[in-house]
Formats: structure tokens, sequence, C-alpha cells
């Protein structure tokens, strides 16, 4: 789990062209949204892209998206629980 | 005959950014956004948006930061700043302007508008988000598949909510634009405006927006215009 949440944050500064941050500067529970990381609507898009293009998931339902993409680790639980073993 | 004055201006082009029409900045670089994220650090911007910018947006965006200075209707830091009005005027980076009422902080955001113009329109960004297309589209890109995108950049930064026009010509149309900014000022509607050409497409980007106030010493015709975008340094 510990490694899925480093490459995820890797994932998401370069996918999301975060250059300002580093891997370190995301917290595990910080939220991605609004008051954390401030993403917004089209980062919540981009982050679906890096679901499928990644880890080959894909949201079943868009009401699961605030959940999934709350934090790094609501999103490594996430992968962990839909990747094929 | 112009009422209207141009009081600052910006050019970006070709490694190259000059204010008012002296050099400021000089770099190398292999990209156009290498270049673009060269004069963001040279310039000292904080606005982490800024790298999820297409490259028109970014050139658009440094071109006013460069021509106000990063000042919210030119009265104070963009980011974290003084409300509209109410601080000491900000000094602009760069060099001094040519008289106007920049940067006294006089402006509401009605009152300011944007008319930019180009030849390539989105081209450029078109190209990369086509490319997605054939694996994942990305919705960062095609949000910036309109030219009239880098104008929404400038306004969130600076707060403007004045009238705003993207124009695609051949060339730099400097008397229609002189014209169409002209009535704007005319007939009320703005009281100062930033007008001029913001293009990129591969290798070349090229920037020249003048700031256009009721007061100020050089007139604002289209002979200045165009004697302000083909400033070379």
């Amino acid at each position: 789990m510990d490694q899925l949440m480093a490459d995820l944050k890797r994932q998401i500064i370069a996918q999301l062209n975060l250059k300002d941050l580093q891997p370190e500067n995301i917290g595990d529970d910080e939220p991605l949204f609004v008051e954390g990381l401030g993403l917004d609507s089209i980062d919540a898009l981009e982050l679906i892209v890096l679901l499928q293009q990644e880890y080959k998931i894909r949201l079943a339902s868009a009401e699961e998206g605030p959940n999934v993409f709350r934090t790094v680790r609501t999103m490594a639980q996430y992968i962990k629980d839909h990747q094929k073993a | 005959m112009s009422n209207a004055f141009i009081t600052r201006s910006c050019v970006i082009r070709g490694g190259k950014v000059l204010a008012n029409g002296r050099l400021l900045h000089e770099m190398a670089a292999d990209t156009p956004k290498a270049f673009l994220e060269g004069v963001y650090a040279a310039e000292g911007i904080s606005y982490p948006k800024f790298y999820k910018m297409d490259t028109l947006s970014q050139l658009g965006f440094l071109a006013t930061e460069v021509l106000l200075g990063g000042s919210p209707l030119f009265g104070g830091p963009a980011a974290g700043g003084s409300p509209p009005g109410s601080g000491a005027p900000a000094p602009a980076r760069g060099l001094p302007g040519v008289g106007g009422a920049a940067f006294a902080g006089a402006y509401g955001p009605e009152d300011v508008g944007l008319v930019l113009c180009n030849a390539n329109a989105s081209l450029d960004t078109d190209r990369r988000y086509f490319k997605t297309v054939s694996d994942m589209p990305s919705p960062a890109l095609f949000v910036y598949t309109l030219p009239n995108i880098v104008i929404g950049e400038i306004c969130i930064r600076h707060g403007f909510k004045g009238e705003n026009a993207f124009f695609v010509f051949k060339e730099f149309d400097t008397t229609f634009i002189q014209q169409y900014v002209d009535g704007l000022l005319d007939e009320g509607a703005i009281q100062a405006c930033i007008c001029g050409w913001v293009d990129v497409l591969g290798a070349t980007y090229d920037a020249a927006l003048a700031l256009v106030e009721k007061t100020g010493e050089q007139s604002f015709t289209a002979d200045n215009l165009n004697k302000m975008y083909t400033w070379t340094s």
C-alpha cells in the first residue's frame, strides 16, 4: 500500500502538471480537492484518465468519484480493491 | 482620431521579452514552453495553474504579467495582494510606462477589456489534443482547444470582467484592432483595454500586447500599434 501511494503521488504530479509540488508534499490523507491540493473538475477527469491508463481501472459510476478521489489513500485503496489478482 | 493612448507594452518572441521597447529578459530554450517557464521563473511569479495552461495561454498570461506587473486592476499584487483599489500603487516589474492611469488601482472589474488576435487560433493545442484522441483524450488539453481561453486565464488572474473578444487574422490587423478598441472606449463600455497579438504554433511564439487608457502620451493609433509589434531589441 505504501509503495502504491508513493507511485500515485508521482503519477498525480506528472498527470496534473503540479510542477511546484514534490511527492513528499502530498500527505497520504490530505484532501485532494478544495482545501487540500485545490484540484478542480478538470483535474478530476485527469485522475479518471490516470486510473484507466496506469491501472486499467474504470470507475463503475460517476457517483463513486468523490469517495475514490478524496485522498491518495482512498485512491490507492480503490486501486487495490479493483486490480485483477 | 483616437482619444486613447498606449501607456505600456510588452513583446515576447524569439527568446526575448521586451517591456516598453526595452529588453527585459533574454534566454535560450529548446521549446517555447521551456522558454516561457524560464520567463515565469525569472519574473518570480507564483501561480501554480500556469503549469497547467497550454502554450498560448502561458504566452498571453506572461505578456500580461509583464505589462501590468501582476497587478489586479492595476492596483496590487495579483496573488494574495490588496483588494483592487485598496492599496498603494504597486511598482510594476519591468519598466516604467509612458503616462496613463496604470498602477493607480483606478479601475473596476468591468472597466478593463481584452481584445486579442492571432493567425493560428488554438491550432497548436488542437494538434496536441488530437494526438491524445487515439489513446485517451486529455481533458486538460481539451479545455484549451479554443483561442479565447487565453483571455479567460488572464481575466481569472486579474479579475477583469469587461468586454472581450478574440479575432483570427492572417496577419496582425492593427487598423481593425485600433478601431474596435477605440469603439469600446468611446461608447464607455470599458475604461482601459489590453489589446494585441498572441500567437503560437510549433516552435514559434509571438506576443505583442498594449495597454490602452484614456490618458497618456503615446497616441493609440494603428501606426503606433504596428511600431510596437515590430519592435526588436
